[in-house]
């Protein structure tokens, strides 16, 4: 059987490649010129670009005082604009972690201008929110910065319980920080591997992911899976610590610090690591403090921040640890401070571990927990209590709360508005990755396109959590 | 807080309503005194823009704000972090519906600029003096703001559309 109405031949990539043009279809001409809808999200040549936007880019906006107009020609880039080059560096470049697009315009090898792009992971999720209720929220939030799951259903657990005005029972708090701690560790391991990847130390991307995964298999025995967790509810965690978590934690505590041992051997020494990171990408504390920088990025430029002390949650003032800090700001700084802050986290769950209180798992509130499954099967009430609250919710009283924690990359918060209903009116996540990446274009200034690489690596954004 | 002063029924920061919810202080202020309040907490020593967002009261219009302010569709909110003194403020402005504009803080606190660009992105609240005022997280073509409460979540618009099949 044959279509009597012959349809024009859909071209192929041979046809593209060789420019043929099959008969009855368009000229190649029109398809080579087809726009994409990526639209005017481009680095505009200097000449068509405002004066405040092409100091953003330029990084010299930040340098002015208060009051004093730009002018272009104040930004000392001396290379005619026919003379420099603008090219991409992603959305798909293995060195940019996730989908990141950075435009940067060179001058031979020296970076002038650069101009993140993002928004190719955009799902939602902060709609999304606003159509579940409570008691799934964190399914929703977790797959947020996919690489510290707990620190974004900690956040959110956090608010709502704010607004519930709901204690929760000391040993919920303490597996909540047992869990976050050991995340810490399980990101910052990734991020070794990934930043040893990106500067030509390949040999650390493998050791970076074993050591990760044995953190990871801790989490699949507690939580049922890898990432995405989905352990944090308001009202305290999904279920109690499984036997044995002890020794798992106690294996890991002994592993680990002799396996950082190794990796300092491995690295910290080098030449060609410390030549590719040492006073790369420098970022002073005034210009880090102005544009919300937080995190290890912060904490590079000497400013001794980090929320579990100077805001603490949880029960962090229980527990004792240091603030790592380092002086320059540059890319050796951020590697050095993420490295002995894994150090930390393991000092931290080792004490954790020797302080665990005995006790409920979960708040006892009714209006937030559900019966246990043993009550389902011999009271009806709990039966019916049970559906009550996974089919209507539980609702919360009006009113907005954020609460902000320290998640491996910097303040990690959760705003959320309740109208008194059982789904949030509006929730919004502060995400440490999207303020982090604004530094991006002062930091990249006047650098090698090969720094821009070690720049973005250090900032370490996961873009799961910029777009959200 | 120099000018904090204590009267009976609100208390006043830079002229702005204050007030406390669960801990947290929120300054609640209109279109036109935004720019000037946000500028005095700089001086007041909030040096860190932890954040700007927006609000869609759409389908919530009953919300408690404090006397003195009239309560309008959209809210801009700015969360302020100041670390020397360890203190966190929350600004919320009432912006109209009929005319969803505000005063940009990017000279203020240059990082806010993302957070701006967001805002607008996903509720369609312009910045006045926002140096690159276009969308971030969204194709750059894409009609409606979607955090907006009327926007349908049901349709979707088909995306590369001007590509070729």
């Amino acid at each position: 059987m044959t279509d009597p109405v012959v349809a024009p031949r859909k071209l192929s990539l041979v046809d593209r490649l060789l420019g043929r043009v099959p008969v009855g279809s368009e000229p190649i001409e029109e398809i080579l010129t087809a726009k994409t809808n990526e639209g005017t999200q481009e680095l505009e040549p200097r000449s068509s670009t405002g004066v405040t936007e092409y100091g953003l880019e330029s990084g010299s906006l930040l340098a002015l005082a208060e009051g004093v107009s730009l002018d272009r020609g104040d930004i000392d880039v001396d290379v005619p604009e026919d003379e420099s080059m603008i090219l991409n560096l992603g959305p798909s470049h293995p060195s940019t972690h996730g989908v990141l697009r950075v435009m940067v315009e060179i001058d031979g090898e020296t970076v002038l201008r650069t101009k993140p792009v993002i928004g190719y992971l955009h799902t939602g999720m902060e709609k999304t929110a606003e159509e579940l209720m409570y008691h799934q929220g964190c399914t929703n939030v977790t797959r947020m910065d996919y690489l510290s799951p707990f620190f974004n259903e900690l956040g959110f657990c956090l608010s709502v319980e704010k607004l519930l005005g709901l204690e929760i029972p000391p040993r919920a708090t303490w597996i909540r920080m047992l869990m976050c701690e050991l995340n810490r560790i399980s990101s910052h391991l990734l991020w070794l591997a990934t930043n040893g990847a990106d500067i030509g130390a390949l040999n650390m991307l493998v050791y970076g992911w074993r050591e990760r995964e044995m953190v990871l298999a801790f989490f699949e025995k507690v939580t049922g899976l890898r990432m995405n967790h989905n352990y944090f509810r308001p009202g305290g965690v999904a279920a109690d610590l499984p036997d044995g978590w002890r020794d798992d934690v106690a294996a890991l505590c002994e592993a680990l610090p002799r396996r950082m041992d190794e990796y300092d051997q491995l690295l910290t020494g080098q030449p060609i690591l410390q030549n590719r990171l040492v006073g790369v990408g420098p970022l002073d504390a005034e210009t880090a403090i102005s544009l919300g920088v937080t995190g290890p990025l912060l904490r590079s430029t000497g400013v001794a921040w980090d929320l579990r002390r100077d805001n603490p949650y949880l029960a962090y003032d229980k527990v004792d640890f240091d603030v790592i800090v380092g002086t320059s700001g540059d890319c050796w700084d951020r590697y050095a401070i993420r490295f002995n802050e894994i150090r930390e986290s393991i000092h931290i769950v080792s004490q954790i571990a020797e302080k665990m209180p005995p006790g409920d798992y979960r708040s006892q509130d009714k209006k937030v927990t559900p019966p246990p499954r043993s009550r389902i099967d011999e009271s009806m009430e709990a039966l019916i209590h049970h559906f009550k609250l996974y089919t209507d919710g539980f609702k919360v009283p009006p009113g907005d709360a954020y609460v902000p924690v320290e998640s491996p990359r910097g303040e990690s918060g959760c705003y959320i508005v309740s109208d008194g209903s059982a789904r949030p009116y509006r929730m919004h996540m502060r995400s440490p990755s999207f303020s982090n990446l604004q530094a991006m274009a002062p930091m990249a200034r006047g650098s090698l396109i090969a720094d821009t690489i070690a720049i973005v690596s250090t900032i370490d954004p996961v873009l799961g959590d910029v777009d959200r | 807080m120099a000018e904090e002063q204590e009267t009976p029924a609100v208390r006043l920061l830079h002229g702005c309503p204050l007030d406390e919810t669960l801990g947290a202080f929120v300054v609640h202020c209109d279109r036109d005194s935004y720019l000037e309040l946000c500028r005095s907490l700089r001086s007041d020593g909030y040096a860190m823009p932890v954040g700007v967002t927006g609000v869609d009261y759409l389908t919530h219009p009953g919300r408690t704000v404090p006397q003195g302010v009239d309560a309008e569709r959209f809210e801009v909110v700015v969360e302020l972090c100041s670390l020397v003194a360890r203190k966190r403020i929350r600004v919320r402005c009432q912006v109209p519906e009929s005319d969803p504009r505000i005063p940009s803080l990017f000279d203020v606190w240059p990082g806010t600029e993302a957070h701006e660009r967001e805002t607008y992105d996903l509720f369609g609240i312009t910045f006045d003096g926002h140096p690159d005022m276009s969308r971030i997280l969204m194709p750059d073509d894409w009609e409606g703001h979607p955090l907006r409460k009327d926007y349908s979540t049901g349709e979707i618009q088909v995306q590369f559309k001007e590509a070729r099949r």
